[in-house]
């Protein structure tokens, strides 16, 4: 057993959920108790859907256990056959139908209904939300595809590619695929088929027509574009064009492989985040930390993008999805950092207050823990949260993606100027430090001690990142601190901007006990400084 | 029926029909209850023993984040539990163990049963006999079942209350008659009521469940109870099988329901009329003001209520004899006819009762009659509301204090809100 007070992936049949409510003309029959509904509230509330998500429940009971669930699944699946007439059926079971064993894939199938039923073996007690979806994908497409149908001749025709990945409840998925769509548009390629968003069972049967398919979610695409590749010999574009330099990449391997020219769709005028990161008004942004955690393919999206576009410094990073772990290994290589893979938020919330991070690229759990120690945050993965859906064209992928991760990212920092100004004025009424960040409406008002790792601050006591752990970080001292403060000292660290002032308390007192100073004075504070300076 | 016709207590002579339907429910499983049962009992712990989706169904139905880190948590079956490469109920002592550590202020652990707990038959009652021997005077480990296969919603809380029933000291039968008022509330709503048996010299009052443990009140052949919620048919069994009587009254929704609710506590106390009816003007006119303010956008129009939390006809006896609402279908996922007799002879004979749920034919006969407002779950709100059909969220009235005289305004305003804003958009 293993104890969950929340976590990042619901069950495996949510997966599939995910991708029969983004598909048209599908139904999913699924083998559950009452209460199982809850999951019809993702789509319609998170999402803002206007329509049910086409699940039909058979809402067994304790009291029919042992003598007619299959009968009720059978039922059920005729009913819903016969209301929504879908042009292929799913069927599968929840984690309680699965200990019960009535096989809903041979009760479906004795029913002999008139279109393609897909069983769904989804094993609830080893497998999480992600491996479902893309389990569901690759059955649904395995199953439907017509491996008859073919590219045309390349000649005298544009070339045609299918968009894999993107799904109902996903990450910016939606304005993606108009990006994409965008750059493709740019290099002359034309779009076969999205899928599963939006696709019909019958857009799944002509897959085979494109020359070649794009993975844009490998969460959810990964195990579908292997298998066509295998069946079909239909290769794949792995690339995830989130950010600067993997849209380029991105845009390169996509014109190599369709034997077009790249030139005009690399030189898209609109893609402004280079020059952003490049003017000087963002030099305050060089090395500050970040700590990235999310879904495998965004946090390694983003890692990049903070490394290599952003100048940052990647203190963490880090996924919840195990499947891909070796990806996830191979990319914290890079920074020279251990990866965290887990799904236990208490771990990432440790992990957080160990790196000391300036930024936080998380979930929304990491943005509700960054929240709580005063550090700037910005979403950049699923799970889903109603505001990762807005009404306006918001994407992560393509040089437009690119430009809104700018804003997004560098929005919840303190700015250049206004972090000079907040040193410097501290002792202006009106510009107390007190106040915290004009943009964070008082969210970092904290006191000294509570703060959390904040910002760098250029002219009073910078002290970088800790070696010290420091456990709590609503304690104000370490516990059983010896350490004492002369008068001056302290006075010099009320100069110290509320929001690390609590972490330069803690570094000189460690930096005082490795020393083997008894007191914190003027200079011991200086010292400190200096030897934790970058 | 025009609208305003047959507003005002037309009793049906005989039992009304009920339409049963069994088929797909959109409804939460017991499970749900703890979202706010947690907060209720501030030295309680919640383990559900389940799978992901119980831990998942948690989250997504609070519709949070965590902010405070909850009073609950799901050990997750695994497959090397279902395997037998792991003991069961050695995982649960482990897990228990660790979650003790580090919540060590906890009192009382609820092991919560669920569908899967339930299928493998995993013996939850003897995990917390014996859990609870080994922390014996630290710690009183109890089990109840939230699962969806046997508790629809709200009996989650009943299964609990019923759970805390056999801890409740005994009264001896010597001891002076005393009130319980049993059903969660909220706070404040709580202490309202409060304020209002003291002014009426009725006492001594308790609550359940109680904020604390060790604050669980006596019962006996001396206590009463009045029910705050309609939904606790088993709580109401096993009180009674410890002598306690069951005041029949009204729900206290409204100035009517929570005048008679208050009225069967005094008539049980031997309350003076005159006295009763001096302490109860007050509140009761300020409802009827409060309620006045809405009656004017509510009146006449039809309602319908889809199954959610068995709030479905108090809640519709309320709007019909208050608002002068008319209620079309009152579906409701189990109805107690004994518990709710005050209420269904005030529904005017024309309501549609239906329990159980068949949601696709429930939703054929919506879009049918075509009610102003349909009071449904979050998975059908956004879709009816695409189709033009006016919804309030059914979980809103689960979460919010909706009981007594100061919040009659607040509970009709809950109604009368979608139907505003349908009115002024122009979008």
């Amino acid at each position: 057993m293993q104890l969950a007070v929340w976590t990042y992936e619901g069950p495996p049949h949510v997966g599939a959920m995910r991708v029969a409510t983004a598909m048209q003309d599908l139904h999913y029959v699924l083998h559950a108790p009452q209460g199982d509904t809850y999951a019809d509230l993702l789509f319609t509330m998170i999402e803002r859907r206007g329509k049910r998500p086409p699940v039909t429940y058979t809402t067994f009971q304790a009291r029919d256990l042992g003598k007619d669930t299959a009968s009720i699944f059978q039922n059920a699946a005729r009913d819903a056959y016969e209301r929504f007439a879908p042009k292929a059926l799913l069927v599968g079971a929840s984690c309680t139908a699965e200990l019960i064993q009535d096989d809903p894939a041979g009760l479906a199938e004795a029913l002999e209904l008139p279109c393609p039923v897909i069983p769904l073996e989804l094993p609830s007690y080893q497998r999480k939300e992600n491996w479902g979806a893309a389990e569901t994908f690759y059955r649904v497409v395995r199953q439907l595809v017509d491996r008859d149908i073919r590219p045309e001749p390349r000649e005298g025709r544009r070339p045609l590619v299918n968009l894999l990945g993107p799904c109902a409840l996903g990450f910016r998925h939606r304005d993606d695929v108009l990006e994409v769509r965008k750059l493709l548009w740019n290099l002359g390629i034309d779009v076969n088929c999205v899928a599963p968003l939006d696709a019909a069972p019958d857009d799944i049967r002509t897959l085979g027509r494109a020359d070649f398919n794009i993975v844009m979610y490998p969460e959810v695409g990964g195990e579908a574009a292997r298998w066509l590749d295998q069946a079909l010999h239909q290769p794949a574009i792995r690339t995830v064009p989130i950010g600067v330099g993997a849209t380029r990449e991105f845009i390169a391997e996509v014109a190599a492989l369709a034997g077009v020219d790249a030139t005009e769709a690399l030189a898209d005028q609109q893609s402004r985040m280079p020059w952003w990161s490049r003017s000087v008004d963002s030099t305050y942004l060089t090395g500050k930390r970040a700590f990235i955690f999310g879904d495998a393919t965004h946090a390694i999206a983003a890692a990049r993008i903070a490394h290599e576009e952003l100048g940052f410094e990647v203190c963490g990073l880090g996924c919840y999805n195990r499947e891909f772990a070796r990806e996830m290994r191979a990319a914290a290589a890079l920074y020279g950092i251990e990866p965290l893979i887990t799904d236990d938020h208490l771990e990432v919330e440790d992990a957080i207050l160990n790196a000391s991070p300036e930024l936080v690229l998380g979930t929304q759990m990491e943005r509700h823990i960054a929240k709580r120690f005063g550090i700037p945050c910005a979403v950049i993965s699923s799970p889903v949260h109603v505001q990762d859906f807005p009404a306006r064209h918001n994407p992560q992928m393509g040089f437009e993606g690119a430009n809104v991760i700018f804003d997004t990212w560098v929005h919840p920092l303190v700015m250049g100027l206004e972090e000079h100004l907040l040193t410097m004025f501290r002792d202006d009424f009106e510009f107390s430090d007190e106040a915290g960040p004009s943009h964070l409406h008082g969210a970092a008002r904290r006191h000294e001690g509570e703060s959390a790792p904040a910002p760098s601050v250029p002219l009073a006591v910078e002290v970088a990142a800790a070696q010290v752990s420091h456990g709590d970080l609503a304690e104000a001292r370490p516990a059983g601190s010896q350490i004492s403060w002369t008068a001056e000292a302290e006075q010099e660290l009320r100069k110290v901007p509320f929001f690390v002032r609590g972490k330069v308390r803690r570094n000189t007192e460690a930096f005082a006990l490795l020393q083997g100073r008894g007191a914190v004075d003027l200079a011991t504070l200086y010292d400190a400084k200096a030897h934790y300076a970058r | 029926m025009s609208p305003g016709e047959n507003v005002l207590g037309c009793a049906p002579a005989a039992q009304p029909q009920v339409l049963r339907e069994r088929g797909q429910r959109e409804v939460f499983c017991g499970l749900t209850g703890i979202i706010w049962m947690h907060r209720k009992m501030q030295d309680a712990f919640f383990l559900v023993v389940g799978s992901r989706t119980c831990a998942h169904l948690l989250q997504s139905a609070a519709g949070v984040m965590i902010f405070a880190e909850p009073r609950f948590a799901t050990a997750i079956i695994e497959e090397r539990d279902l395997a037998g490469m792991a003991d069961c109920q050695d995982e649960l002592d482990r897990i228990v163990d660790k979650l003790l550590t580090r919540r060590p202020e906890i009192r009382t652990l609820f092991l919560v049963g669920s569908c899967p707990s339930e299928v493998i038959k995993l013996d939850l009652g003897k995990a917390a006999q014996r859990l609870d021997s080994k922390f014996a005077g630290s710690v009183r480990v109890l089990n109840y079942s939230g699962s969806g296969i046997e508790t629809t919603f709200t009996e989650g809380e009943d299964a609990c209350l019923t759970a805390l029933v056999p801890e409740m000291p005994s009264a001896d039968a010597g001891e002076a008659a005393n009130l319980l008022v049993v059903g969660a509330l909220p706070d404040i709503v709580e202490d309202q009521f409060k304020r209002l048996f003291d002014e009426l010299g009725i006492g001594p009052l308790h609550f359940l469940p109680a904020k604390r443990m060790a604050e669980l009140p006596k019962v006996g052949p001396n206590t009463v109870f009045l029910l705050a919620q309609p939904f606790l048919t088993e709580t109401t069994g096993a009180l009674q099988r410890r002598g306690a009587k069951r005041l029949d009254a009204m729900f206290p929704f409204g100035a009517e329901g929570t005048t008679d609710w208050l009225r069967a506590a005094a008539e049980a106390f031997g309350i003076d009329r005159m006295h009763f009816n001096r302490v109860v003007a007050p509140g009761r006119e300020r409802a009827k003001r409060a309620i006045a303010h809405r009656r004017e956008r509510l009146e006449g129009k039809r309602i319908t209520f889809l199954p959610d939390s068995q709030l479905e006809l108090p809640l519709a006896r309320f709007l019909h004899t208050e608002l002068g609402m008319m209620p079309v279908e009152v579906g409701t996922p189990y109805l107690n006819r004994e518990l709710n007799a005050r209420e269904l002879v005030l529904l005017p004979a024309s309501t549609r009762l239906s329990e159980g749920q068949d949601v696709d034919l429930q939703l054929d006969r919506v879009r049918l009659d075509r009610p102003d407002l349909t009071v449904c779950g979050l998975g059908l709100a956004n879709p009816l509301e695409a189709e033009g059909l006016s919804t309030k969220w059914a979980i809103e009235l689960v979460f919010s204090p909706i009981h007594g005289f100061e919040q009659a305004g607040d509970l009709a305003e809950l109604f009368a809100r979608p139907l505003r804003r349908r009115d002024i958009l122009r979008v």
